[in-house]
């Protein structure tokens, strides 16, 4: 089971964030017959062999670890699909919408413990590699447009992991600008020059320590 | 804060996603992540950290009666993983708060709004927790400092406020997303004078990540309207 994660570094680690992914549905053909699960998270089966049925990607990498069923691949996860995401990501600065927002903890997933049940598994994988890559040059270029005017960044489809990774960068620097922008801090002239020596006033120190 | 959520165009999720995300399990990430995500402490869950505690223990008791009875090894060990899944999330929905607590004790006594926020054990931790530092800050250092030097709140006596007690920084940015579509969100409030150019209202669309100042969404976060993530 995933460790809690050091608030200071990243909101939310690797562990958690494939945690979250973890309950995302998918379709898996079980192998064997078991009757429905009555679980906190849901009430999921029953199984019957060679009958689709809808469980939380948790178990079902649990049941394929065990050999009992094979996992269908979302729509999104096949060549022609990814490869379409691909040229539209590469086509515009904008997010493509075709991916879930757990695109890469769900794809990692699946290949990390269902690579059998994927087909042309290894495009399937550089495809995906690929599009991660021009997703993020893009949100680099974003970033690029940042002044000291930002003071709220929109972003349409940043995947969690994007936002994950992104997250801190961005809340230090909109937190910089926006310090930096504050009248408070902007030495007055007028107050400089008639400055009482050592007021017992710690406003500025506060301010300073932030 | 000025918002006025507008009936916006909600799309109706189908009956499937909407039996799920109304599970405790699902309401209880919410809190987690939105608990993660906020730099100050927000209302405890009482009632859905009571209604997953008992559907752990729940469970707890199913899983030995199934394994007393020799079932199916593997609907079980599935049915452990569910409870597992469970306890972690609540574990750590538990350890944030404590976190936060343990390094904002001094200010989340001392102001009403926090204080009610926290559960009944929390607010006795808390008051454990301030009455043991306060002691050990006065016995190892503060006692042996000139009189003036003594609070374990100020700096001296002529500190005009509390300025050593850290408090949660507010101003800070969070990335959050709105489930309908909301408008009037008021970006800068406070004494920020030369923005008129920015303190324009603020809209926000469903289901897109805005990356924001905290305080200015707080209110929203509190009402449910947003999740932050």
């Amino acid at each position: 089971m995933a460790g809690q994660s050091d608030p200071h570094l990243s909101l939310f680690s690797a562990d958690e964030l494939e945690f979250i992914a973890e309950d995302e549905m998918v379709e898996i053909v079980p192998n064997l017959k078991m009757d429905a699960l009555n679980l906190i998270s849901g009430d999921f089966g029953p199984f019957v062999p060679q009958i689709t049925t809808q469980v939380p990607l948790w178990l079902a990498v649990a049941l394929k670890k065990r050999g009992k069923c094979s996992i269908r691949p979302p729509e999104w996860i096949s060549v022609d699909k990814l490869t379409q995401v691909l040229e539209a990501e590469r086509e515009s600065q904008e997010m493509s919408e075709k991916l879930p927002f757990h695109y890469v903890e769900i794809s990692r997933l699946l290949f990390d413990h269902a690579r059998d049940d994927i087909p042309d598994v290894y495009m399937v994988r550089s495809l995906i590699e690929d599009i991660r890559d021009v997703r993020f040059h893009k949100v680099e270029t974003d970033l690029e447009a940042f002044n000291g005017r930002t003071i709220a960044v929109k972003i349409k489809n940043l995947s969690a992991m994007e936002v994950n990774i992104v997250r801190p960068f961005i809340r230090r620097a909109l937190q910089a600008f926006c310090k930096h922008d504050s009248p408070e801090l902007i030495p007055d002239p007028e107050r400089v020059s008639d400055r009482r020596p050592q007021v017992a006033n710690n406003a500025p120190r506060r301010q300073l320590r932030r | 804060m000025a918002s006025s959520p507008v009936e916006g165009s909600s799309f109706p999720l189908d009956d499937y996603e909407a039996l799920l995300s109304t599970t405790d399990v699902e309401l209880l990430k919410r809190a987690w992540r939105n608990e993660k995500a906020a730099p100050e402490i927000l209302r405890f869950e009482t009632d859905l950290t009571d209604r997953i505690r008992e559907q752990i223990q729940l469970m707890e008791e199913t899983v030995e009666e199934k394994s007393a009875a020799g079932i199916n090894p593997l609907s079980i060990s599935l049915y452990q993983m569910d409870l597992d899944r469970a306890q972690f999330l609540l574990r750590s929905y538990l350890r944030i708060r404590i976190q936060k607590i343990e390094k904002y004790m001094f200010h989340i006594a001392k102001t009403d709004e926090l204080w009610n926020r926290l559960s009944r054990e929390e607010k006795s931790f808390t008051r454990r927790c301030t009455d043991d530092l306060k002691q050990h800050l006065e016995e190892s250092v503060l006692s042996k400092l000139p009189e003036n030097y003594q609070s374990f709140q100020r700096q001296s006596v002529i500190s005009e406020q509390d300025d050593m007690v850290p408090e949660p920084q507010l101003d800070t940015f969070v990335v959050c997303r709105s489930k309908e579509y909301l408008t009037g969100i008021q970006l800068e409030d406070g004494p920020v004078d030369d923005r008129q150019l920015l303190s324009k209202l603020f809209e926000m669309e469903p289901g897109v990540l805005y990356f924001i100042c905290y305080k200015s969404i707080k209110a929203l976060v509190e009402s449910g309207k947003i999740d932050l993530l």
